[in-house]
């Protein structure tokens, strides 16, 4: 037929569950119109959220990405950027944002708070924004650079494409604990807080 | 109730003042002491404890249960007009034997003044000052961070509750010296109760709904509204 593939395109189709030629053609075209067209949920709330303006203006250009419109809305969002540290006053209105985003959804942590909360090792900040919601990239820097947010955005891009309709588990709804809220283990959450580094150091008790 | 608004200008009360300039060479401790300071001492003898200047500023300390008498001196008397509550905040020192203070930072438009009352609150006694809302409504929400970060209590404040931490924050006092850095509980446990808050949870239905009209309700109804259950915490 004259449908063949070409020899660089053809490890894409290689896939090792045997799936039907239709359907694997049916996954690249879907997920490439979907890592094509993200719309980002800017969750801003720090200097991070300076560099992710600096990353949407001209210069370093999300249109390029298929960005264009930033979604102040959740409910048309397809990734979550969470763009600075999260107060614990803020947790749950990150969690209530996340759930009121329609499948399919990401999520970027971006920066070293939203990620582990940073040099915020005290009583008022989240250690990473992973013990509310799930998270797909993680990007390093504080803040990051616009290439480094770009980056981020192109292995987000990359894990969309390597996505498969066969896999059911991959559109998983969230089920926080009814009792407690939490959606992973209790001591799952202390082992990733523990304090690091010179954070070990410093307190203020037991004058 | 409402007075007809009078723009203030500054220093106006001092119209042969020379024209305002930065500070220069200032002494750490000494230099001329803000008027308001001697004449504090003169009508407040009882209550007046010291007075010093640092770095240009004036501080007076004075007892606690005489501060609202004080303040409210200081904004009406024509020879003082205070009419600006830049801060009320509390300091508790690395030495444990020494008291807790409570500040009140006071600048005086027509007079180009600033001045620093302190009151120290005695070891072991409740922490309570009385509220200067009566004199300045913008005390209303740095009172509130003020009892939020150290838990001193504000007589008379019209809403004495937490402002930046949640409501059903159960931890203590995060300023306070005894405070962990990193808070009481276990990260598990603050994340838990975190997401327990309702963030709607502050209003009934029924207050958001009459809001607009809250002045015009029956006074039974809005004692109800004013002090009643709330929907969530």
């Amino acid at each position: 037929m004259g449908l063949s593939q070409t020899s660089s395109t053809s490890a894409l189709f290689d896939s090792p569950h045997q799936e039907s030629w239709v359907a694997t053609r049916l996954d690249f075209l879907v997920n490439w119109s979907r890592a094509k067209s993200l719309w980002p949920m800017p969750f801003g709330t720090a200097c991070c959220a300076i560099e992710f303006m600096a990353t949407a203006a001209t210069r370093f250009d999300l249109a390029r990405f298929g960005m264009e419109r930033m979604s102040f809305s959740p409910r048309q969002a397809d990734v979550l950027i969470c763009a600075g540290r999260v107060p614990f006053k803020l947790a749950p209105v990150l969690r209530r944002i996340w759930q009121q985003m329609p499948q399919p959804k990401w999520c970027i942590s971006m920066g070293a708070c939203a990620s582990s909360g940073g040099m915020f090792d005290n009583y008022a900040v989240v250690q990473g924004i992973d013990t509310i919601i799930p998270v797909d990239v993680y990007v390093p820097g504080c803040p990051p650079r616009p290439e480094g947010l770009l980056y981020g955005i192109m292995m987000l891009q990359e894990k969309v494409m390597r996505e498969k309709m066969s896999d059911a588990a991959i559109r998983n709804e969230m089920e926080p604990d009814p009792q407690s809220g939490l959606y992973i283990p209790a001591s799952k959450i202390d082992e990733l807080s523990e304090p690091f580094g010179n954070s070990v150091q410093q307190t203020r008790s037991g004058l | 109730m409402t007075a007809p608004f009078a723009p203030v200008l500054p220093g106006s009360a001092r119209p042969d003042a020379s024209p305002p300039s930065t500070p220069r060479n200032l002494p750490e401790k000494g230099g001329t002491a803000n008027p308001s300071a001697e004449a504090i001492a003169a009508k407040f003898a009882q209550a007046y404890i010291r007075s010093e200047v640092v770095w240009g500023d004036t501080t007076v300390y004075v007892r606690p249960n005489s501060v609202l008498e004080i303040v409210r001196w200081l904004h009406d008397d024509p020879s003082q007009r205070y009419d600006y509550l830049s801060d009320v905040t509390a300091v508790e020192y690395r030495d444990p034997e020494q008291e807790m203070e409570v500040v009140w930072h006071l600048r005086s438009l027509p007079y180009r003044r600033f001045l620093r009352l302190k009151a120290p609150l005695a070891k072991g006694s409740p922490l309570v000052v009385d509220s200067v809302w009566p004199v300045y409504k913008g005390a209303d929400w740095i009172e509130r961070e003020c009892y939020d970060m150290f838990g001193i209590t504000f007589r008379g404040h019209p809403d004495l509750r937490r402002i930046l931490m949640w409501e059903s924050y159960r931890e203590g006092f995060p300023l306070r010296k005894d405070f962990p850095l990193r808070g009481r509980f276990s990260r598990a446990e603050q994340l838990r109760q975190a997401l327990s808050i309702t963030t709607e949870g502050r209003y009934s239905m029924e207050e958001l709904s009459v809001a607009e009209a809250f002045e015009d309700l029956p006074e039974e109804m809005r004692r109800r509204l004013a002090g009643g259950e709330r929907t969530g915490e």
